[in-house]
């Protein structure tokens, strides 16, 4: 089915088969940073933007974006390199495996939770595995960022 | 993961009904569930064309469009302030914020899942659903009815004044619950649901009176005891019938305390 | 003060990894190649009698599908392990036996996934299904045999008898352990026993392959350990391992899953047979049910002590679940022994026995820990047992009874512990939970009780004299360096730290050194990164390559100064001659020996240690058991690390935190259980629980670092030893706040609440 919508701020007319998931049609335009970790929408590593939200794109059939605004890491690169040296300080990146659903889902969070306290950035964040970091220099890196946002130097 | 054939993005709710009525086609919630089989699928009805993703806050009700995502009831304040936070309760420990973005309200009620944890609350309120052909029907009935291949359209939870209480047993944070129990108080007495047990979650209406007036410890562990012996418990992977049943009585006591003190807050 | 070494270096990567880049296996695969997926047996235990691709192979797109009849016939190890290895030669690429549930039976490659998914469906097989033999506690002499084959080989014995299940067998004796135990005035004997967990890395296992314009069969795979897997391919193609060649890019995760040439194989052969590329990517089920994880162990542990607590004698043995296969099966069990045994000092005897039987169940590989993770838990349960029942502090039993720096080891090779501060690690890991305010435990007055528990670990660095690693170590314009490594990064940041181990050496910042990706045709040769080889073994490969690069550099400076390369001092910057303090910069030096030069500014050095110097720690968790659900809460868990220098403090505490998380997983979360025809349950993450970020408590980690004379200034190692401490200390703080006694993991709160009933 033929259908349009926005791929990181660029209007596309597409030809998508009709159970293609997100997923698999964001890696098969080269948005190679979308990972599948999962077959049961357990691990968070495909996260994407829809309409500024974050969803599993594993989840999401490609013919849903119809009319709608999908961002990848790709298109946010700027504030994933801002973000992204945090985690790098920390050590956190590890792997990299997790990284971009993660931070998508950062991006996002910091998007919709004003000021969070640990709890609630982990209850957030909860739908993002990791296997290498044992989750704490995550929450450093964030805590981090948040606080180099504060006051303003980022 | 599933096949299909055809996507069709209905533009109103009788071209929905009409497709769905052949066996091998399918109304498309979050598709989270769906997902996880294999099904050959011949047209995919998705419904996001029909503004059925809003809630709607009436003088007397809620009312929740299908497609709602369980992320939007789980931040509605009006619903959390009607609830005392036991709807936000009963969501926010689902996989994860992404998933609850994508998962819809009418498919998690649809599917009338025994894990639900959603649909365990839903039932100890006024809740009824909007079903296209078979019309609005009060979810206790709904919870017992087949599936078959009509559309719920919308979930209605009435602003009655209930004291409600969420509780599930969970051995890993975001994991399936071990059981669902719900707790609400209102006027006309106090309703409790025990779910995955492992099955879907069934409601009692205190049928034999266990708590009228003064409510006692006593009575507490009575009614407890009760709700126990009247529920079958299964043993799967999370835990054995023996332990779900052990389970059923301190949390019926739990929440019905917390309720309790909830009402003497007022 | 060091300059590079133990400072907090971003990796290398990082930056590529935070903003998305396209580096991993299949993200660089080329476009069109044929997609590999296999079919896997529903039985587990099976031959084929008759197997028909013919219509399977008609689906539109389909290349090929192969079946036993279309593969080498000798038999070989996928163990990433130095050759010989000491795992048996059990597998073939497809074989008419099928072992376990989800074993391969036949490989089909098609243009696309869509078309190779129909072709599976339409392969006919006939099995003549078998008995399965499912309990490894009744492996041994089954009438059930799981290789009966002919063919089946160890290269090296290790007390095996395929035709008894066996795979491997010993006993070590150390002092007379009867003797000994009729004269202790208290005696603990328990059973222990650990499932077959998933390392479950977040990137599965992939590779392609492909032909190159030689024809030589080019593998890039998400491995930690590419020579060895030319080694296996070309031995399972039974072709010249010089036509093979082995690339690794960036992985996602191992945790010793990847010690295993999984499925390089799939892949390998079709692109072999086709003469066309192949890719091959294991889905998360696939990795649950057919890949390399921790061996399922049955750990007896007795211990023997004097009413004062003295430790007198240890017994250990091991019965040990290698699976259908026996990768890394006769290996991992020995550090069950020897690796848990040596945390104390001054017993008077020791007996370590071992049985390695397969089984018709997923078989077993390497994973983190390696062996020694199963083993603790029994000894470390033990001692803390030991401490209930003298009525003692199980840290106080620890103070007297644990091994110090300078003791000999006989139970680990007879090496002597040279660098060790265990001591400190136990009384600091103390003080920052509060052990003296909270042991064993308290009620907090609304039905739940907080405890806590601990538990030591150690393990090794690398394998004595046979872990080998080595580096080479150019000059290139302007001064800047090239390093080549065979370690394999999967993560760690190793790449990072052998370049900052270079950097202190050198005299420059790790920013100087660019660091090569492996590729077996041009990396010097490393073992791979397992073992806790790469920052002790590699490391010190790197330290020899840059004293003989410096060499070469001093000689190279004293053409242009005029002098003796014995009088001309480095700084990493200028060169100086002391007699005449005539100078000339390493950049003038570099630029210069690319111009009329007979020698290079290269080196290349190896390494192998003679010994393997153990880390050590301690580990403590601080629970919250609700008495009337037996729910339990992991509050924090702390860790005192002695890996010797830390070369980089943000990585090694990471390493620490990743561990400790996958320790709680195996602990309390994370569960494997087969159905009665020999299935596994736990097939995806929704049934096989990761700890998520709200499941792990506070975590906190310190290091109390000794110095290790023969490691890269004073390093020992860090990556496998941290999972070792969750399991017995969670497993004891539960005895503490519940008197109930859990030798089975993992720890759930329904068998506390049991354990509360029969209690009562």
């Amino acid at each position: 089915m033929m259908i349009g919508f926005w791929l990181n701020g660029k209007k596309i007319t597409d030809e998508i088969a009709a159970d293609m998931s997100l997923l698999k049609y964001l890696r098969s335009k080269g948005c190679y940073s979308v990972k599948c970790g999962c077959e049961t929408t357990n691990c968070g590593l495909c996260t994407v933007w829809l309409d500024e939200k974050p969803v599993l794109s594993c989840a999401v059939p490609a013919l849903r974006i119809e009319g709608r605004k999908v961002v990848t890491l790709e298109g946010l690169q700027e504030e994933a390199k801002v973000f992204g040296r945090f985690m790098g300080e920390e050590g956190s990146d590890q792997c990299g495996f997790c990284n971009p659903g993660f931070v998508m889902n950062v991006l996002a969070m910091v998007r919709e939770l004003k000021n969070p306290t640990e709890a609630e950035i982990n209850a957030y964040l909860s739908g993002n595995l990791c296997r290498c970091t044992g989750y704490a220099s995550h929450m450093r890196a964030i805590q981090n960022f948040l606080a180099a946002k504060q006051r303003g130097a980022v | 993961m599933y096949t299909i054939n055809q996507y069709v993005k209905a533009v109103s709710l009788e071209e929905a009904y009409e497709l769905n009525q052949k066996k091998a086609n399918l109304i498309f919630g979050g598709t989270l569930w769906l997902r996880l089989g294999n099904r050959t699928i011949n047209t995919a009805i998705d419904l996001s064309a029909l503004g059925l993703d809003k809630i709607e806050e009436r003088e007397d009700a809620f009312v929740i469009g299908c497609m709602t995502s369980l992320r939007e009831l789980e931040l509605c304040q009006g619903l959390e302030a009607l609830t005392r936070g036991a709807i936000r309760e009963s969501l926010q420990h689902i996989v994860g914020t992404q998933f609850r973005n994508c998962a819809t309200v009418g498919g998690s009620i649809f599917g009338r899942f025994g894990f639900s944890d959603i649909l365990t609350c839903l039932l100890v309120l006024d809740t009824t659903v909007d079903l296209y052909k078979g019309g609005r029907v009060p979810l206790a009935e709904f919870v017992k009815m087949p599936r078959d291949n009509d559309i719920l359209t919308h979930i209605i939870i009435k602003k009655t004044k209930r004291q409600a209480v969420y509780q599930a047993f969970r051995t890993a944070a975001t994991d399936f619950p071990v059981l669902t129990c719900a707790v609400s108080r209102g006027e006309d007495g106090i309703r409790t649901a025990i779910g995955a047990r492992p099955n879907k979650a069934v409601l009692f209406c205190d049928e034999e009176n266990y708590l009228q007036g003064e409510i006692s410890p006593a009575k507490l562990e009575a009614y407890a005891a009760y709700i126990q012996e009247h529920t079958s418990f299964g043993t799967n992977m999370r835990g054995s019938a023996a332990y779900r049943k052990a389970l059923a009585g301190i949390l019926v006591k739990r929440a019905l305390q917390a309720a309790l003190r909830e009402e003497n807050d007022l | 003060m060091m300059k590079a070494v133990n400072q907090s270096i971003m990796k290398k990567d990082a930056m590529a990894l935070v903003t998305g880049k396209p580096v991993y296996t299949d993200d660089i695969a080329p476009q069109g190649c044929l997609i590999v997926k296999a079919l896997r047996s529903p039985h587990a235990h099976a031959l084929i009698k008759k197997i028909d691709g013919s219509i399977a192979k008609k689906v539109p797109g389909i290349e090929c599908v192969l079946t036993h009849a279309d593969v080498p016939q000798s038999r070989f190890t996928i163990a990433g392990q130095t050759f010989p290895e000491l795992s048996p030669y059990d597998r073939k690429i497809l074989d008419e036996r099928l072992r376990f549930v989800g074993d391969a039976v036949a490989l089909v490659a098609g243009s696309d996934e869509k078309c190779v998914d129909k072709a599976l469906k339409l392969i006919k097989v006939e099995y003549e299904v078998l008995e399965p033999l499912l309990d490894f506690r009744k492996a041994k002499d089954n009438a059930v045999v799981v290789h009966p084959e002919a063919d089946w080989k160890e290269l090296i014995d290790v007390g095996g008898d395929n035709k008894r299940n066996l795979i491997a067998s010993n006993k070590i004796n150390y002092g007379d352990v009867e003797a000994v135990l009729a004269k202790c005035d208290v005696v603990v004997s328990g059973s222990y026993h650990t499932k077959q967990y998933q390392q479950a890395m977040m990137e599965t296992f992939r590779a392609y392959t492909y032909l190159d314009l030689h024809g030589r069969l080019v593998i890039v795979s998400s491995t930690q350990t590419p020579f060895h897997v030319r080694r296996i391919i070309a031995t399972a193609l039974e072709i010249s391992k010089a036509k093979v060649r082995v690339i690794k890019p960036r992985i996602g995760g191992g945790f010793g899953a990847k010690q295993t040439a999984v499925m390089e194989m799939y892949p390998a052969i079709v692109t072999h047979l086709t003469g066309k590329p192949a890719k091959m990517v294991y889905s998360r089920y696939e990795s649950q049910i057919a890949s390399s994880p921790r061996h399922e162990a049955e750990v007896k542990a007795t211990i023997g002590a004097t009413r004062d607590g003295d430790i007198k004698v240890i017994t250990v043995h091991s019965l040990w679940n290698a699976g259908a296969f026996g990768e890394h099966s006769p290996t991992t069990v020995t550090l069950s022994g020897h690796k848990s045994i040596s945390l104390y000092g001054g017993f008077e005897a020791f007996r370590f026995t071992y049985e390695v039987v397969y089984t018709n169940t997923i078989a077993a590989g390497a994973y983190r820990g390696y062996g020694a993770t199963q083993g603790i838990f029994a000894v470390e349960s033990a001692v803390n047992e030991l401490a209930a029942k003298l009525g003692q502090d199980p840290a106080k039993i620890r103070e007297r009874n644990m091994v110090r720096e300078g003791q000999l080891m006989p139970a680990y090779f007879n090496e002597h512990a040279t660098s060790c501060t265990l001591d400190r690690c136990l009384a600091r890991a103390k003080e920052m939970i509060g052990w003296d305010e909270k042991y064993p435990s308290r009620a907090m007055g609304n039905g739940k009780i907080r405890s806590v528990g601990l538990s030591l670990a150690m393990q090794s660095s690398g394998i004595n004299n046979i872990d080998t690693g080595a580096v080479s170590i150019k000059v290139n314009d302007d001064g800047f360096y090239t390093m080549a490594i065979g370690a394999t990064d999967m993560g760690t940041g190793c790449d990072t730290i052998l370049a900052q181990i270079a950097a202190e050496c050198l005299e420059c910042s790790p920013d100087d050194i660019i660091v090569n990706g492996v590729d077996t045709d041009t990396s010097p040769y490393d073992c791979g990164s397992y073992a806790s080889s790469t920052t002790y073994v590699t490391g010190m490969a790197v330290v020899k390559t840059c004293e003989a690069l410096k060499k070469r550099i001093l000689l190279e400076a004293a053409k242009s100064l005029h002098c003796d390369s014995a009088d001309i001092v480095f700084d990493g910057k200028l060169l100086t001659c002391v007699k005449t303090e005539a100078q000339v910069s390493l950049k003038d030096v570099a630029n210069g020996s690319m111009c009329g030069n007979n020698t290079t500014l290269f080196a290349t050095e190896s390494h192998c240690s003679p010994v393997s110097p153990p880390p050590f720690m301690a580990g403590i968790a601080e629970i919250e058991i609700d008495r009337e659900t037996g729910q339990i809460e992991l509050l924090q868990f702390v860790a005192v690390v002695d890996c010797g220098t830390v070369i980089n403090p943000a990585l090694a505490k990471v390493q620490v935190e990743g561990g400790l998380v996958q320790g709680i997983g195996m602990a309390m979360f994370e569960d494997v259980v087969l159905d009665e025809r020999g299935k596994i349950a736990n097939d995806s993450f929704m049934q096989y629980r990761l700890p998520t970020r709200l499941d792990t408590g506070k975590i906190r980690v310190e290091f109390a670092s000794s110095y290790e004379p023969s490691g890269p200034f004073g390093a020992k190692s860090i990556g496998e030893i941290v999972i070792n401490t969750p399991a017995p200390a969670i497993a004891d703080a539960v005895y503490n706040a519940t008197g109930v006694r859990l030798k089975e993991l993992p720890i759930t709160a329904e068998k506390i609440f049991r354990g509360l009933q029969a209690l009562k």
